[in-house]
């Protein structure tokens, strides 16, 4: 998916996390991470944000994490939401049908 | 070496001698006289203590470069006389002093970690650190030669009379107070109700001054602390803010999680068979604990079982039961909001107890031996039922131990209350980052996935019997963390360096665990 | 067991992470993450991802999941059929139903995107809510429109919008829907749920609504605190009577199994098909009142 303009997706209350993701032509993939628990989960986030925009097809982006303790489900859906929001694509389904 | 629960410890931190946790209800070493600092006085009709200011009862009472002085926290972190009082010590230039408090909260205006690093204090010794001055110990942001000593409520009196503790100088700020030194935190401008915590110092340290913002008439009625004990008095604009003790504590929380888990708390006592007339309880001031109380009024009302006395620090919400007579006495080492503050003096139930008659099982008696059940809150549960109540899991100094270690072993139902997860992060572990409390001594932890039994409490049969009768989930502790685990991941542990910081003592004085130093990333 | 139980769902809004992460704990035996009414506008995106996620991978055991998507005209309803499906929950809830063909019509989306995701076709079930003037008259045919179809759900608010009644607590106003949900299910074989108590502070109110909701027959109720649960699920909880005539039954029916006598009868009447599953039905509500223990 090709990023089109800035978006974000998620919130600031506890147990979530915002995610703000935007273009980055030439740049690859810039993450910066803040959490509340990064020392004990700061890889295991990094980790599935570069899943998501590996699977997603995401290969220049921007990101910025705000976390406050959020899941890994949680991560997950906020970073398809922001890549979707921001690529003004909706997500195909059907990618799901080949995790395990 | 190790200590019973299998936690490594070294022999020696500088020139403490670490003697390893044994169990449950050991001996203390110590078995001799009282030790006290007090001197014998002379007071002639005539004599007055009072002081212009401070500074003044500081230099009357000779303290001097390493010695030890004290405060009570009764104000918790609405106090002011702390900050007062360290800022003439720094500015008389006395260095290298113990700072042993009955605890150390965050205070507004007040950074202690300042005066570690300026050289005035050199020693802690408390029931807790948190704020400022524990993080910056435990990134290693400061440094002291000596660990700090960690000590639970019931613990100071005993290290106080077996002369582990001796205080020079105690400071205790007293809401009113007369020219000659009787004091009470029950009247005056800003009372913060029960002085607990400072009756060990004022009839054991060498010289107790007393600071307060409202002097009385000859004399201070009620005393809780009397002239006998004291040496001088000064008064201050103001020594606290009373409305700060208890934080938000008078309203109930409406958070679900902790309205489900207070809920289920309370029903694992009135399922109890020791829940009848004559029981005693302990529950706390923290928000599951305050709503706790709430439900076992609520059904105290309904099946009409009252209370022989409910202990520690006490809440309005426990002061309710108590105008409704589901509770006869109220013990108070400490009053955990304004009302309960004022409480003292208006009702005649209500008592104010020393803190070692509280907590201190190695005098000639102490209430917790009677209590029946306890509630306890915590940051992280092991599965083997340690708790954790000072140490986030990323390394930063939450809490203090206060009356918690007292009120499992003290109780004969010890019931430790917590979300399973907070955020991501896991409240039932594999192994807590620092136990404070022994496995052995909590009954059940209580949380919203669940209620998790000990099999080796003494009154494991017994809960268990009465528990089944509930529709209350009875799970393992394997399965809460199993659970917990499975919804955030396996955290990564952190790492420590050699380097001790505090050391965590148990009610007799052995050493249940260390606190290092956090290694940083390079 | 508590699989069998529809005593009490929960919703749980799909806008907050905290909410749904916390709404597993409580005491309901259905938990409905909503992506319809507790959803703005601007957030269905963020919503129906969450959702998906929590669904998928954090599913809690022992809880019947349902999934409600937005309404059947909606401009979302074919992603969220496309997200929810592929969450694999229990069950789908569908607001707003009804006409038959619009369960037919679902049906048929859900059996594809099944196919597609290799979830085998039928086992997503269906709820639908029946909250207007036409799904209440239409109900019979709706509760048999697909064999997904398991439960129906009154929508009092809606409904009584649709009659131009007033909404009270002692509800009048309901009360044919009401039965028309229940005729429908008890003619369909299929579970009956009632309107929501709105009020959640009045417990009293609510102890007074449930009263109706037994006698009338319902087997379940949907909440919307979790303050209401415990009410609502001990409503459902059974008298000793009641468990000691179910012990006998499913008894029988192992007695019966053994001797392969075919026909099985207690106390001079058959013991057919419903009977079974009102007995089992039973004994989950009294083992989840702690009143029972298992056989396993």
């Amino acid at each position: 998916m090709k990023l089109i303009k800035p978006a974000i997706a998620g919130t600031l209350e506890s147990s979530d996390i915002q995610i703000t993701i935007a273009p980055n032509p030439g740049q690859g993939i810039q993450i910066e991470l803040e959490s509340v628990v990064k020392a004990q989960f700061g890889d295991a986030i990094l980790d599935t944000i570069h899943q998501v925009l590996q699977q997603m097809d995401v290969t220049e982006a921007d990101v910025r994490l705000v976390d406050k303790g959020a899941l890994d489900c949680v991560i997950r859906a906020r970073m398809q939401c922001a890549i979707c929001r921001s690529a003004q694509q909706p997500y195909n389904w059907a990618w799901e049908d080949n995790t395990p | 070496m190790r200590n019973q629960l299998g936690i490594e410890l070294p022999e020696t931190v500088g020139a403490y001698q670490v003697r390893p946790y044994m169990g449950l209800d050991q001996d203390q070493p110590y078995c001799g006289c009282i030790v006290s600092q007090r001197k014998a006085g002379h007071t002639k009709a005539g004599d007055t203590k009072l002081l212009p200011s401070i500074e003044d009862a500081i230099l009357a009472s000779g303290l001097k470069d390493g010695m030890t002085i004290s405060f009570h926290h009764s104000f918790r972190e609405g106090d002011f006389t702390v900050g007062m009082v360290m800022e003439v010590i720094a500015r008389l230039g006395i260095r290298n002093l113990v700072f042993a408090p009955s605890a150390v909260v965050n205070l507004q205006g007040f950074r202690l970690s300042d005066y570690v690093k300026n050289g005035t204090i050199s020693r802690i010794e408390a029931s807790g650190i948190r704020g400022e001055l524990g993080d910056a110990l435990m990134s290693g942001e400061i440094q002291m030669e000596h660990p700090v000593i960690l000590r639970p409520h019931g613990a100071r009196p005993r290290a106080i009379e077996s002369g582990e503790l001796k205080i020079d100088v105690s400071f205790i700020a007293a809401s009113a107070s007369d020219e000659f030194g009787n004091c009470t935190g029950q009247i005056g401008k800003n009372p913060c109700g029960s002085l607990g915590y400072s009756f060990v110092d004022a009839h054991y340290a060498a010289k107790v001054v007393v600071i307060t913002d409202t002097l009385v008439d000859y004399p201070c009625c009620p005393t809780s602390i009397s002239q006998q004990y004291v040496d001088y008095v000064v008064q201050v604009d103001q020594i606290g803010d009373p409305e700060k003790i208890g934080k938000g504590a008078a309203r109930v929380t409406k958070n679900p999680r902790d309205l489900l888990i207070a809920q289920r708390a309370a029903q694992v006592i009135t399922a109890s068979r020791l829940y009848k007339n004559g029981y005693s309880f302990q529950t706390g001031a923290g928000a599951i604990s305050i709503a706790c109380t709430k439900f076992l009024a609520k059904t105290s009302k309904e099946r009409q079982v009252t209370a022989s006395f409910a202990l520690g620090g006490i809440t309005a919400a426990i002061l309710e039961m108590y105008d409704e007579g589901l509770v006869k006495t109220l013990a108070c080492s400490q009053s955990f909001d304004a009302a309960a503050a004022k409480a003292i003096y208006d009702r005649p139930g209500v008592v104010e107890i020393d803190n070692a008659d509280y907590a201190n099982p190695y005098s000639k008696g102490c209430y917790l031996n009677h209590l029946t059940f306890g509630v306890l809150a915590a940051l992280e549960v092991d599965t083997d039922f340690n708790v954790n109540i000072l140490t986030g899991s990323s390394g930063q100094m939450m809490g203090g131990l206060g009356g918690g270690p007292d009120v499992a072993a003290g109780a004969d139902i010890s019931i430790v209350a917590l979300p399973i997860i907070r955020g991501r992060t896991p409240s039932v572990v594999k192994r807590v980052f620092t136990c404070c409390t022994p496995g052995e001594s909590v009954a059940c932890v209580v949380t919203q996935a669940g209620v998790a039994l000990n099999p080796k409490h003494k009154h494991y049969a017994m809960l268990k019997a009465d528990l089944e009768k509930t529709n209350l989930k009875i799970v393992s502790i394997q399965e809460l963390q199993s659970l917990a685990e499975s919804l955030t991941g396996t955290p990564k542990p952190i790492p420590t360096t050699d380097r001790v910081v505090a050391v965590v003592e148990y009610r007799d004085g052995s050493v249940v665990d260390v606190i290092r130093q956090i290694k940083t990333e390079p | 067991m508590k699989k069998q139980l529809k005593r009490t769902s929960l919703y749980a809004s799909g806008s907050s992470a905290a909410k749904m992460l916390e709404a597993r704990f409580y005491n309901q035996d259905c938990i409905v993450y909503d992506l319809e009414d507790s959803v703005s506008q601007g957030e269905k995106d963020a919503a129906r991802f969450l959702v998906y996620q929590t669904v998928r991978y954090h599913k809690p055991d022992n809880q019947y999941v349902l999934i409600r998507v937005n309404g059947l005209y909606s401009a979302y309803i074919e992603e969220d059929l496309q997200a929810a499906v592929r969450a694999r929950p229990d069950a789908i809830r569908l607001p707003k139903v009804e006409h038959p063909e619009e369960v037919q019509r679902i049906d048929q989306k859900i059996s594809e995107i099944e196919k597609a995701a290799g979830i085998p076709v039928g086992t997503t079930e269906l709820w639908c809510n029946i909250e207007s003037v036409l799904g209440a008259v239409n109900a019979q045919s709706i509760a048999t429109a697909s064999l997904r179809v398991v439960a129906l759900a009154l929508g009092a608010e809606d409904y009584t919008a649709s009659m131009g009644a007033l909404r009270t607590k002692a509800g009048p106003e309901i009360f044919y829907a009401r039965m028309q949900v229940l005729q429908a299910c008890r003619l369909a074989g299929i579970s009956a749920q009632d309107a929501v108590f709105s009020d959640f502070r009045d417990m009293e109110g609510l102890k007074e609504d449930l009263k109706t909701t037994r006698t009338l027959g319902f087997d379940g109720k949907t909440v919307i605190h979790p303050s209401q649960i415990d009410l609502v699920n001990a409503a459902f909880t059974p008298s000793k009577k009641e468990i000691r005539y179910a012990e006998r039954v499913l008894a029988a029916l192992r007695d019966g199994e053994k001797q392969s006598t075919g026909v099985v009868s207690l106390d001079g009447s058959m013991i057919d098909k419903p009977m079974e599953i009102r007995a089992k039905t039973i004994l989950a509500q009294a083992e989840a009142a702690g009143m029972w223990k298992g056989e396993d």
